[in-house]
């Protein structure tokens, strides 16, 4: 196979290559916070510089995705512009974006609406009203986006959560679910199949496209999810803010 | 009223389709869109329209569709789908016209997967996010159910007969694919094997992706790497080793490794690949990859320039459309088509 040099650096943060027409800038192989708040400090900074050829800059868990049209645009004029931003600070340090939100998404913490919240406690070693009384106060960050339209990846929770995913699928959750596992909450905006805990049940409407925005949260956004009882859930899945309440952070 | 298409059966799999929502890659949103977009260009080519138009795209299935409030000028691209309009044959790749009330009859695909059917104006379905595009897991865009009314945008009047020939991607082939960021999670035998395998294209495979069975491969270390970006023409290798091509509505991150990514201008053989298709998959360094893409780009600025009037033999010097005054009888412009 041809000899590209897909990846410049073998350590992080580095740059290689995703498919003909994307650069991915990686700050880490697994996941830590600093790597997630470097990725979204990194994205914004990219977007401001409206690089002629660039199509859309997308932040992952500890990554920045940079598309770009390699006719417009050559592989090593791009690669030459993330290496000079990335060498322009310590990203690792540096703070979030300015602009984000902190979301208030009221949850049902475990019975029938979220079947296996008491295995998560129990292998978390904490009795269920500890970890009710534990993950309705987390504030958790809005990692990234991804999977299906608005749906956040959450975290990072402490290190008692990091629980692994199940082998056996479960083999839908409802829109709005809340699973967890390895640190992280993600909350479905469809209905889907997954490997991850089921320990929370939320009325929220992730993406609305007809909504003025259709996105609920953006990477960098803070949420916590306060905990209701089931009647109160029932009433807010009428409601078509199912709830959320937002104030502004930063 | 307004010119619309009805849809009168049920057609499992047809949506409307266009080049896809760019630039929400960040909040979730595939760019999704035409699983050939060549297709797109070529149809845009032949009714003289912007390649933006929406157009509806079958899998595989065909069916019947009315023309309401209005002529409309048509043309399938894409996979051979036999196209009849009451009862008229139209031949593959050429633009008729379709009166008020004609019946549209798109059989299922003789050859490739995905046939697309475009109108003059294009189909004027709600644009969600930029775009018709349908993705049907998070309900942006419109299916083809049976009865639902397809509006359309405004006419313009297009030439019947003009034709152009379509580039050759419905029979599997070589498939030019460039490294990408996980490509060195593989060793370098796995890297060789990939292109010294005789692959088909599984029975598996959706709007998503297809699987390819011949060969297993496995990425060294760590089952799992952490999730990360995921782009369309991704050659992701599942739990069970064997490589799955990820197409236009794939998810936007994911943490199976993947070994290399196909060029985007090689994507429309790889859709077009029914189950038991031969694929080979070819390394190409990122220079030789830039210049095919750019050959493929100017492939589409030419296709306008390209679209012809379809030569007739002597025995069809009557114009298509006079067919339409003689329920049943048949033009004879295609062999194939006569001879079925």
């Amino acid at each position: 196979m041809p000899n590209d040099v897909c990846a410049c650096k073998t350590s992080y943060p580095r740059l290689a290559t995703a498919g003909i027409d994307g650069w991915l800038v990686q700050f880490n192989n697994s996941l830590d916070d600093a790597a997630n708040r470097a990725a979204l400090a990194f994205a914004a900074a990219a977007r401001k510089e409206k690089w002629p050829g660039v199509s859309e800059i997308a932040s992952t868990l500890a990554s920045v995705y940079v598309r770009f049209d390699p006719l417009l645009l050559t592989h090593d004029e791009l690669r030459a512009r993330l290496a000079y931003l990335l060498d322009s600070k310590d990203w690792l340090t540096v703070d979030l974006p300015l602009g984000r939100k902190q979301f208030c998404i009221p949850c049902v913490w475990g019975g029938e609406r979220a079947p296996q919240f008491e295995d998560a406690a129990k292998a978390a070693g904490m009795m269920p009203d500890v970890a009710r009384a534990v993950l309705s106060k987390t504030v958790v960050r809005v990692q990234t986006l991804g999977f299906s339209p608005g749906q956040p990846y959450l975290g990072q929770l402490s290190q008692e959560w990091n629980l692994p995913r199940q082998k056996d699928l479960t083999p839908r959750v409802p829109p709005g679910a809340l699973v967890l596992a390895i640190r992280q909450f993600v909350l479905f905006g469809i209905s889907a199949p997954t490997g991850w805990l089921h320990v929370g049940q939320t009325a929220v409407r992730l993406f609305d496209p007809t909504r003025e925005e259709p996105f609920l949260l953006r990477p960098g956004d803070e949420v916590v999810f306060p905990s209701v009882c089931e009647q109160t859930l029932v009433d807010l899945q009428s409601d078509p803010t199912g709830g959320v309440t937002c104030e502004a952070v930063s | 009223m307004t010119r619309a298409i009805r849809a009168l059966t049920e057609i499992p799999g047809a949506s409307v389709q266009d080049l896809g929502r760019s630039g929400y890659l960040g909040m979730g949103v595939a760019r999704g869109g035409a699983m050939d977009r060549l297709a797109i260009h070529e149809g845009a080519a032949l009714l003289g329209q912007s390649s933006d138009q929406a157009a509806l795209e079958f899998s595989g299935a065909g069916g019947r569709f009315q023309v309401l409030g209005g002529a409309v000028h048509v043309a399938i691209t894409g996979a051979q789908m036999s196209v009849t309009l009451n009862g008229i044959v139209l031949p593959h790749a050429t633009t008729g016209r379709a009166e008020q009330g004609t019946v549209i009859e798109i059989s299922g695909a003789r050859a490739g997967v995905y046939g697309y059917l475009h109108v003059d104006g294009g189909f004027a379905t709600p644009a969600v996010l930029g775009a018709r595009a349908t993705h049907q897991a998070s309900g942006m865009g419109q299916q083809a159910k049976m009865g639902q009314v397809l509006p359309l945008g405004p006419a313009h009047e297009r030439e019947s007969g003009l034709t152009l020939d379509p580039a050759p991607r419905l029979s599997g082939g070589l498939v030019r694919l460039v490294r990408s960021y996980q490509t060195d999670h593989f060793s370098v035998q796995q890297r060789e094997r990939l292109v010294h395998t005789d692959f088909i294209r599984a029975a598996q495979g959706n709007r998503m992706g297809v699987r390819l069975e011949g060969g297993r491969f496995a990425a060294e270390g760590a089952l799992q790497v952490l999730s990360d970006i995921i782009v369309p023409g991704d050659v992701q290798m599942t739990g069970d080793g064997a490589p799955f091509i990820l197409l236009a509505d794939c998810q936007t991150t994911g943490g199976y490794p993947r070994i290399g990514t196909v060029l985007p201008c090689d994507i429309p053989m790889v859709a077009q690949a029914g189950p038991g298709t031969a694929l080979r998959l070819q390394w190409v360094s990122l220079a030789d990859g830039v210049i095919a893409e750019s050959k493929a780009a100017q492939h589409i600025a030419d296709l306008p320039a390209k679209v012809h009037t379809r030569l007739r033999a002597p025995q069809d010097i009557q114009d298509l459309l006079s067919y339409q005054l003689i329920s049943g009888a048949i033009t004879g412009w295609d062999e194939e088509e006569r001879s079925r």
